[in-house]
């Protein structure tokens, strides 16, 4: 009989009339690498949350070491030993490591003796190979570097039990193999890892075992060593078999859509970003922008559609030199901009789904006469939209940030695939969602291109690149490292050189 | 209940709470000073409501804080905080009975058309400096719009007491020229002060409304002031909408303004605005800037003002009493998280599993 860290028994938590998680039961083994698998809204985050003391109510007992116990905030699920890392990082970026690190402890003395907790800090990196400076500000830190510091941040407070949410959608691929290291020390010294993922290959890899929710519920507890392969997760996640690989056609070139020379742009502080880049593209093929996130692809998008300034260069799309064009007229060139943060660009939260459908295009006589927008046409318009790109919602009156991610995913790419775009600017089109709301919109980016879109996709996920991509051109520091052909795309070919390193 | 009327009774239920908790709480300060709070509520109640005079007398007080919260309204749909209403409303004064006293050559109608679009045109620029110096060096408005409200004050005083503005009557006090009896705007009821200004206030909602959710340009700044980036990322200038904004915002209290002037005395002295633009704010929060929203918050705040009289003159309150009811029902109207967080922290007190499984998110 194996010992449980941590029993979770019949968790109900209900939303008003929605479900989040329906009699869910949880048992985490000790010493154990458990993923939490599913969809977005499958209820992961939820259970979690309850776990971690974040909602008032719900139903059900939860056991913690063996004993029943009723966790009311986070500061008490720490005390008992759980941490938790978010996916998006808990860290003051202006303070120092070691700041960051006693933050908000119950030890702390009117004056603080950082000197003392800096090197308790030390030693416990250096007993898991992952020493960060304690005297560097957090901001000086890379996003992998964050991370450890968080997990280093639990470990800290002496947690038995860490929580891991999405942690590898931030890292490059070496990152990954050492980060999956540093679980496996853990787990060996007898800490319990769970593990909150949509990724099969890396659930398949690392974990012991896996609990897979669907629609709130349990679809099944299984021990991966008994899983076949990934398609059986992936059928247990949707409750359906899915289709994994995207299959692709010849390519067709067209006429050149895009023609980038010599681009230099800065970053906002001022700073080179992009340096002396040449790179064409044709109607028809998927351009795939590959490298480790902030080594100049957001720069070289803004400057694409308008949204930034180049230092020099010159930018031509569809003919047209774009210099000195607004982003509207931009876009006006038959460019379709599926940005890279739809909340940041690409939605009005608190608009209703309708509203947000004719956020580009309405100005244009389909949506507007003689400056008064025809809404009775634009609910039909955004109707069919809706339901040919598949939004799950109540309404087009909806808010659109009461969607889920997905949602909120397919309604912007349905807002600029039905523009019919030339030239399609997909940046990490796929970052955030599940496994079905990721296929759906990479097949639609493949569509597009087999209908003779240039498609040119900045993305950090190799696998998505290395499927889709009809060439890759790969980034390092604002710099071209190379352009790979499809036949020749490979992990071992491509790390590397996200890494700067030439042949 | 379906979940659009439990939206709706959302929306609508903390306003009505603040207003009560604010009305509670003044009678609990009046009875502290020593007055009955009752009688006092109770003369406050009828100088608003107690007979077609001083209902009429509401709606006259209501009129301008109409023109102001619907002013206030239109930045903030555009991202911009107006806190120059009063400044604007005095410039549109201004304009409007300068012109109104002296040309005579327009018929009639267009004649007091003439005479609302200058006081438009006055509220309009005093936005429009405020919004140009953001747009040009970032400079708050916040700020700038209530310095300009102090250069507006002190240009009206100016003005009546200088010439070619002042009245030239011999022994008149220092006030501006009367408007000609052409742009006085009709009494709607005999024997009230009630005008025809209060049929201009129920138009601007009307096309505060038709602006706002019906043209493209009101699309693009309600984009923007909920979202710039996403305004920016689909091609709309950031720029020229605040600049539009403030200005419309500007131009509509300037109206308000003007309305007063034509439509109650023929001129224009100090002190002539009841705190109209500041007050709109109060009107405009509570309404949530909604167009039946502000009607309906306009009238409880002109009731206020008018039956705040009658209380002073029966119960012997201080006037300064309403201000103070006033003020509290802004703060809790704008203090709506403060309630969350009670309600959160309040059920959290509670034992787990008794606690109700009704949750916000």
């Amino acid at each position: 009989m194996a010992e449980y860290v941590l029993q979770m028994k019949n968790i109900t938590k209900t939303f008003g009339p929605v479900v989040a998680n329906k009699d869910v039961n949880l048992y985490v083994e000790k010493g154990e690498i458990h993923a939490l698998l599913g969809e977005n809204g499958a209820g992961k985050s939820t259970l979690m949350n309850c776990l971690y003391g974040m909602f008032d109510s719900y139903e059900g007992d939860v056991y913690f070491d063996g004993e029943l116990v009723n966790i009311v905030d986070s500061r008490h699920a720490i005390a008992l030993g759980i941490g938790m890392v978010h996916q998006h990082f808990m860290l003051i970026p202006v303070l120092s490591v070691i700041e960051n690190v006693v933050l908000g402890l119950k030890e702390n003395k009117e004056v603080l003796d950082l000197k003392a907790a800096a090197k308790e800090f030390t030693e416990l990196g250096k007993k898991y190979n992952m020493e960060i400076d304690p005297w560097l500000k957090v901001e000086q830190l890379s996003v992998g570097q964050q991370q450890r510091l968080e997990i280093l941040k639990a470990l800290y407070r002496k947690a038995k039990l860490l929580i891991l949410d999405e942690p590898t959608a931030v890292l490059t691929p070496g990152e990954i193999d050492s980060l999956f290291d540093m679980m496996r020390q853990l787990t060996d010294e007898g800490h319990t890892v769970i593990f909150i993922s949509h990724k099969l290959n890396e659930i398949m890899k690392i974990c012991d075992r896996c609990t897979v929710l669907r629609l709130g519920e349990v679809a099944a507890t299984v021990d991966i060593a008994e899983v076949k392969d990934r398609q059986q997760l992936a059928s247990l996640m949707v409750g359906r078999e899915v289709e994994l690989e995207t299959t692709t056609k010849p390519v067709e070139l067209r006429d050149k859509r895009l023609e980038v020379e010599n681009l230099c742009v800065d970053n906002d502080r001022g700073l080179p970003a992009v340096k002396n880049m040449t790179f064409d593209l044709y109607g028809g093929e998927i351009l795939g922008i590959c490298g480790v996130d902030g080594n100049g692809q957001s720069e070289m998008v803004q400057c694409i559609t308008g949204l930034r300034e180049a230092t020099s260069g010159k930018i031509v799309i569809n003919g047209t030199d774009t210099a000195g064009l607004n982003p509207g007229q931009i876009l006006g060139l038959k460019v379709s901009h599926i940005p890279e943060d739809r909340h940041k660009y690409g939605m009005v939260g608190p608009m209703t789904l309708d509203e947000n459908l004719i956020l580009v295009s309405y100005k244009q006589e389909k949506y507007s006469s003689r400056g008064f927008l025809r809404w009775k046409w634009i609910a039909e318009q955004s109707e069919s939209i809706i339901k040919s790109f598949g939004v799950k919602t109540p309404g087009i009156k909806e808010l659109a940030k009461n969607l889920s991610g997905g949602n909120q995913q397919k309604l912007v790419v349905g807002r600029e695939l039905e523009r019919t775009p030339d030239l399609l600017i997909a940046v990490h089109p796929s970052r955030g969602l599940d496994i079905g709301a990721t296929k759906y919109i990479q097949q639609q980016i493949v569509e597009q291109r087999d209908m003779g879109t240039a498609v040119l996709m900045v993305s950090t996920e190799l696998d998505e690149l290395i499927e889709l991509s009809d060439r890759i051109l790969v980034v390092y520091d604002g710099e071209i490292m190379g352009i790979v052909e499809r036949k020749n795309a490979s992990r071992e070919v491509l790390g590397p050189l996200m890494a700067g390193v030439r042949d | 209940m379906n979940s659009k009327a439990v939206q709706y009774s959302k929306s609508i239920g903390f306003p009505v709470l603040s207003i009560l908790v604010a009305l509670i709480l003044g009678a609990i300060f009046i009875t502290a000073i020593g007055y009955d709070a009752a009688f006092a509520y109770r003369s406050l109640f009828n100088g608003a409501f107690g007979n077609i005079h001083s209902f009429s007398e509401t709606l006259v007080q209501t009129t301008p804080l109409i023109f102001t919260a619907v002013s206030y309204s239109i930045a903030y749909k555009c991202g911009l905080i107006n806190l120059g209403a009063e400044g604007q409303l005095h410039m549109g004064a201004i304009f409007g009975a300068f012109v109104g006293a002296r040309f005579e050559v327009l018929p009639g109608g267009l004649h007091i058309l003439f005479v609302l679009a200058c006081g438009f045109i006055g509220g309009a620029l005093w936005g429009l400096i405020a919004g140009a110096l953001k747009m040009r060096f970032g400079a708050s408005e916040l700020i700038t719009t209530i310095m300009l409200n102090y250069i507006a004050f002190e240009f009206l005083s100016f003005a009546v007491t200088t010439e070619p503005f002042r009245d030239m009557t011999p022994g008149a006090a220092p006030r501006m020229t009367a408007v000609v009896e052409a742009v006085r705007l009709p009494i709607l009821l005999p024997q009230t002060r009630l005008h025809l200004g209060l049929f201009f206030a129920l138009i601007a909602v009307v096309v505060y409304y038709i602006f706002m959710w019906k043209t493209t340009k009101g699309y693009e700044m309600r984009v923007v002031g909920l979202n710039p980036n996403a305004g920016r990322y689909s091609g709309m200038n950031i720029g020229t909408n605040g600049l539009l904004a403030i200005s419309l915002a500007g131009g509509v209290a300037g109206l308000g303004g003007v309305v007063n002037v034509i439509g109650l005395q023929p001129f224009l002295t100090e002190g002539f605005s009841n705190n109209f633009g500041f007050s709109g704010i109060a009107v405009a929060l509570l309404g949530g800037c909604h167009p039946i929203g502000i009607l309906v918050s306009g009238v409880f705040f002109g009731a206020l003002n008018a039956g705040g009289i009658r209380m002073q003159l029966m119960a012997q309150v201080p006037a300064a009493a309403i201000l103070i009811i006033q003020g509290m029902i802004i703060v809790f109207a704008v203090s709506r998280e403060l309630f969350i967080y009670f309600g959160r922290t309040g059920k959290l007190l509670l034992p787990k599993k008794q606690a109700g499984g009704e949750s916000d998110a």
